[in-house]
């Protein structure tokens, strides 16, 4: 074994050390130190150990119920939008023109709502839907429709909901129309030939081929929509109650609001976990999916 | 199974009002009968795929008529047309074993399953699919699946031809030339109309029966592959078939004489009413000059070097500016920079406007 030995690479490495050090590691660690300690204010710390990572988790405590429910409320948020975001963004995706000039008005159009920073979608459906002076909330109320979403839960979920519909569904679709895209014409005459209805079509050629960019798409939303805090503060504040508090909702209320750093950091650090599994689980998928080609083939 | 005839059939991407020279494809009319091997040939942009498209349905003509066994189907889409078509990239469905790849066409169209299990197995085992019937399709080499879309085309009953569009392009030249004795052995078993697109000069000759040789949007000639080799009809099939291609040289014709840079060559038929003005040429296959050694009255030409390509060898050789290439009798050993040239007269082939001229006997 001749390797050579040169320490100077190290030189090399530092600066980027230094900057994860500063930039990630080390604010890592301080909350891993205060999650292990309580505080009454006035710099005083106290050990609690692993106090605080039980407390999370036992849905009888006042943390844990609070952190649970808030998890629970996060998840079903999440299922909701991708069951409502991914078939809508495909079926925008499959009515949009293949070439001409309508192409570039159709991305122009879909592209506008993310361009719009966070705070101000949340604005813009927060008096979007007052009865008193927003155009949705002025028409439903003149319908004879009964919405409020400060003081109605389900007005408060639908408007969230509906929300990020709006905001994030053009995601989805961009992607489709990317993987859609990329389908030789070949196999559209060729299912032509093979006499395949609309649906067939979807089924064999298009569904499969968009298999790759649909997995981004719902990892992004998944990931969005769980770490989800500016538009539903914006728009509900969490309430009314507590029926639209999400966990980072949660989390800057135990943090900022009463100040309970302990509690704090140990709930982001288990949120923290979660993002991550999520995050690998679907990493795996989507390099196993890409595996199941053989490595010999022809140009497809 | 049908017999297609073209009629008057032409197409401009621009629409009809296109200007004539610019149409993809010049207005043909030819019939290719039942149960033939025909191949389209020509290089990139002669409009033999738009003449494909055009049989498939995937083009609809600017004009003119398509029919298959008298019946009109040029207004019919491609589901309608009952043609089969196998594409230059393999077209498989990755989600589908190769065997529901094979069923799809039927399942599509409702044939009960049965009747398509049957269908498959028997299909599988004329294309040697059997052993992959359960594999994932995306999982076979790029060759395996021209097969499965061939095979796509082969379990409809109802096919009236199969169109290729230079199926064997991504397939690796070793199992290229199985693939092509597989296709010609499929023709023979299943008495089926097939329609081969190519540029490669080889696969159209030993897969066909007729080649159709096209050239900027025009057929030039359709033929069996020994008539586009011993009587070109027009200079160009002449120089695209063959390898090397035909020699064309400028030359004065009268009656049975042509004279290349001032020298005669004899010629087997007499030539007497060339069309005034027309650009003359003579056209001879390497195949039939033979280089010999310089001699007075014979046809002198300078030698630039000497193609070996083992059971035979050509000289490529200059008359004046002309290039020219000709056969190196077994043998002969060449020296010296000139050499003399020895035509064959019933191979000599006289051209007014790129176009063959029948001589009179």
């Amino acid at each position: 074994m001749d390797k050579t030995v040169n320490q100077k690479a190290w030189f090399l490495v530092l600066p980027v050390f230094l900057v994860v050090a500063f930039s990630a590691i080390l604010p890592l660690m301080t909350v891993v130190n205060y999650s292990m300690q309580d505080t009454f204010g006035n710099n005083q710390f106290f050990w609690n150990g692993v106090g605080w990572f039980k407390e999370l988790l036992d849905p009888s405590t006042d943390l844990g119920g609070r952190f649970l429910a808030s998890l629970g409320r996060n998840l079903l948020f999440s299922a909701i939008i991708l069951a409502i975001e991914v078939p809508l963004g495909i079926v925008i995706a499959l009515s949009m023109p293949r070439d001409g000039w309508s192409v570039a008005a159709c991305l122009v159009i879909l592209a506008l709502p993310l361009l719009i920073p966070w705070n101000v979608v949340g604005t813009i459906w927060q008096i979007f839907g007052r009865p008193d002076i927003g155009l949705l909330g002025y028409v439903l109320t003149s319908l004879g429709i009964d919405y409020n979403y400060v003081s109605n839960e389900f007005d408060a979920w639908a408007t969230v909901i509906v929300m990020d519909v709006w905001h994030w569904t053009s995601l989805v679709a961009l992607l489709c129309y990317a993987g859609l895209k990329s389908i030789p014409d070949a196999y559209y005459q060729a299912a032509q030939i093979d006499g395949a209805s609309r649906w067939a079509v979807f089924k064999a050629i298009q569904l499969p081929k968009m298999n790759r960019v649909l997995l981004i798409a719902v990892l992004l939303r998944f990931m969005d929509s769980f770490m989800i805090y500016t538009e539903p503060f914006v728009v509900t504040g969490g309430g009314p109650g507590n029926s639209t508090t999400f966990v980072s909702i949660e989390l800057v209320k135990i943090a900022l609001g009463q100040f309970d750093l302990g509690k704090a950091a140990a709930l982001s650090l288990v949120y923290n976990l979660i993002i991550l599994i999520v995050c690998w689980v679907f990493y795996t998928v989507m390099t196993n999916a890409g595996n199941e080609r053989p490595a010999k083939q022809g140009v497809e | 199974m049908a017999r297609i005839d073209l009629v008057d059939l032409a197409h401009s991407y621009g629409g009809n009002d296109a200007a004539p020279e610019s149409f993809a494809l010049k207005p043909v009319t030819m019939t290719w009968r039942q149960g033939g091997a025909y191949a389209l040939l020509g290089p990139s942009g002669c409009g033999k795929t738009t003449l494909l498209n055009l049989i498939s349905g995937i083009v609809t003509p600017s004009r003119g008529k398509i029919l298959f066994d008298g019946a009109d189907i040029t207004p019919l889409s491609t589901q309608k047309r009952n043609i089969a078509q196998v594409f230059q990239f393999p077209v498989i469905y990755d989600t589908m074993t190769v065997g529901q790849n094979l069923a799809f066409p039927l399942k599509n169209r409702g044939v009960p399953k049965a009747e398509v299990d049957a269908r498959v197995r028997q299909i599988a085992d004329l294309l040697d699919l059997t052993p992959h019937l359960g594999r994932k399709a995306t999982r076979l080499t790029a060759d395996a699946k021209q097969k499965i879309s061939l095979g796509r085309g082969l379990v409809r009953s109802d096919v009236a031809a199969i169109l290729f569009d230079e199926p064997l392009t991504v397939i690796d030249p070793e199992l290229k030339w199985q693939l092509r004795s597989k296709l010609k052995a499929l023709h023979r078993e299943l008495d089926l109309t097939m329609i081969y697109v190519t540029h490669d000069q080889t696969e159209a000759l030993t897969f066909a029966d007729t080649v159709v040789v096209m050239h900027d949007g025009r057929v030039v000639q359709s033929g069996t592959p020994a008539e586009l080799f011993d009587r070109p009809e027009h200079t160009f099939v002449g120089y695209f078939i063959g390898s090397p291609g035909m020699n064309i040289v400028p030359a004065e014709v009268r009656g049975r004489e042509a004279r290349i840079s001032g020298h005669p060559i004899a010629l087997q038929r007499s030539y007497d009413a060339l069309p005034p003005g027309a650009k003359i040429e003579v056209g001879v296959r390497p195949e039939f000059v033979d280089v010999a050694a310089p001699a007075p009255g014979l046809l002198s030409a300078n030698i630039e070097r000497i193609d070996d390509l083992g059971r035979v060898r050509f000289a490529r050789v200059r008359i004046g500016d002309t290039k020219f290439a000709a056969r190196v009798p077994s043998g002969f050993s060449v020296s010296g920079d000139t050499a003399g040239l020895v035509f064959d007269p019933s191979h000599v082939h006289v051209y007014a406007d790129s176009r063959l001229v029948e001589g009179t006997a």
